[in-house]
């Protein structure tokens, strides 16, 4: 565990050391309330709670959550650091896991400083302050997901760019099959239970019921899946590196 | 003996970049890995520290093999990897305790060690100024400390003073030369002029295979102008 720690502190350092942390969880922070205000029109809905703000958050954290990870491993790859860290008595799985919390830690910090909203609602009426719990807690694990995916594709490129890109592709693969459109065209090609299941892989299904209250077990896994799937991707392409 | 290689072999693709490599290094022992580019020595150096598996063949480090007990064989090596990749936003200080705790040393007993490296590698001033700020030399020095972190048995420096200016080069040579007691050191170089100075043994290899293995004085004396001319008739395969 504490080889874990110290690559967690290490990480929280390079993304406070340069502007990067600041930059993200400004922009986010912003990009969330022009969202919540002008296109989810908070105010104007009249209603006590968050669905406002939580609507836009799948597909926010897909181009945001990969701009976080993006550095994780291909910078390391990039300045040959990896072959440092490879060659210390440190399990890859510790590596993985220290690079991850990091990240997840950047977004929680960002997640954490939209509060004044959640305020915000209790001022104006009285809010599911439940509901916008669980909100909060599912959007956390959407954004530990989707920065699960983009240490993945980090792991596979020595360019930032490159691996910001693959990761909102992969993203965007896991959240736009949720949408009605995509649905609708797996219903007239492969049939309504084809459909299904291809919705059911998109967080945005998972996460739409969470962002209203309702807590369900399967969405749970599946975020968690997620994570475990993408962190042991991280693990095997970091340790395929090995092979030269 | 501290490091045992047999029959290394390692492919890139259709290229061998390693073809059954195979010596020992005893306590002591300072060993000058010598070869052309592209000879296969970092390959070496790099599957003998465990960042790169080999195709076949096996390293063992004071009884563990690298292959089997990876993290086991880590604790007793030091290695400065080819180029000496660091972290540049971090102090020598921050990234030295990183090392350290990364390598699982508890924080307490981490400071410790990382003075005593940092004094053995004579970082002095620079520890504190970001390692982006600092010269090639003072680098140079920070990967050496992080390699001695651990207190290693086995010494795997990829050409650890390349770069350098003279000065900087006499005291990296300097540091070897007082590390070799307790411990085996194998190096990396293209200069003959440090193996002649530190090594009491000299590998060539070429084409991934190991053409002599002498001490520099045996090798230089067998050819008339010294250990390069040693180094030029083995690498083109003139004389053996």
């Amino acid at each position: 565990m504490s080889k874990v720690l110290a690559i967690f502190r290490r990480e929280m350092l390079a993304y406070f050391t340069t502007p990067a942390a600041y930059v993200f969880v400004a922009v986010f922070v912003f990009a969330l309330g022009m969202f919540t205000f002008q296109a989810g029109r908070f105010f104007d809905l009249g209603r006590a709670d968050l669905s406002a703000f939580f609507q836009f958050h799948p597909w926010l954290f897909m181009i945001f959550m990969p701009a976080v990870a993006m550095r994780l491993w291909a910078e390391d790859i990039r300045s040959g650091v990896i072959e440092t860290l490879l060659t210390l008595p440190t399990p890859i799985w510790a590596l993985v896991a220290g690079k991850f919390l990091a990240a997840w830690a950047i977004a929680a910090i960002a997640l954490a400083l939209t509060f004044p909203l959640w305020i915000t609602v209790n001022v104006l009426g009285h809010p599911d302050n439940f509901a916008i719990a669980a909100g909060y807690l599912f959007s956390l694990l959407m954004a530990g997901a989707y920065i699960a995916i983009g240490a993945a594709m980090s792991a596979l490129s020595a360019s930032q760019v490159v691996a910001f890109v693959l990761a909102v592709l992969v993203s965007f693969a896991f959240t736009a099959t949720g949408l009605p459109l995509v649905t609708e065209f797996m219903n007239g090609a492969t049939g309504a239970e084809t459909a299904r299941m291809v919705a059911q892989l998109s967080a945005l299904d998972h996460f739409e019921a969470a962002a209203r209250g309702v807590i369900e077990l399967r969405s749970l896994f599946y975020f968690l899946s997620l994570i475990a799937m993408f962190l042991a991707f991280t693990g095997l392409a970091i340790d395929a590196r090995r092979q030269g | 003996m501290i490091l045992q290689v047999e029959g290394l072999r390692k492919r890139f693709g259709r290229r061998v970049a390693v073809d059954a490599i195979g010596f020992e290094i005893a306590a002591g022992e300072i060993v000058g890995l010598l070869g052309p580019n592209g000879a296969g020595k970092t390959t070496t150096m790099r599957m003998i520290a465990g960042y790169l598996e080999p195709d076949e063949g096996m390293v063992k480090v004071f009884g563990v093999d690298v292959a089997l007990d990876r993290a086991r064989a880590a604790e007793r090596i030091g290695y400065l990897p080819e180029n000496n990749p660091l972290y540049d936003e971090m102090t020598p200080l921050a990234y030295l305790r990183f090392v350290a705790e990364a390598r699982g040393v508890d924080a307490k007993a981490a400071r410790g060690r990382v003075m005593r490296a940092a004094q053995a590698a004579n970082i002095g001033e620079a520890l504190t100024r970001p390692i982006e700020m600092i010269s090639k030399g003072y680098r140079r020095r920070v990967g050496l400390a992080a390699a001695l972190l651990n207190d290693p048995m086995l010494l795997v420096l990829d050409e650890p003073t390349d770069g350098l200016d003279p000065n900087q080069r006499g005291a990296v040579r300097g540091l070897i030369r007082d590390l070799a007691p307790e411990r085996a050191l194998l190096i990396s170089t293209h200069s003959l002029e440090d193996v002649a100075a530190v090594c009491t043994r000299a590998i060539i290899i070429d084409r991934g295979r190991v053409i002599a293995d002498d001490t520099p004085e045996a090798l230089a004396n067998r050819f008339p102008d010294g250990l390069e001319g040693a180094f030029r008739a083995l690498t083109r395969g003139e004389a053996a």
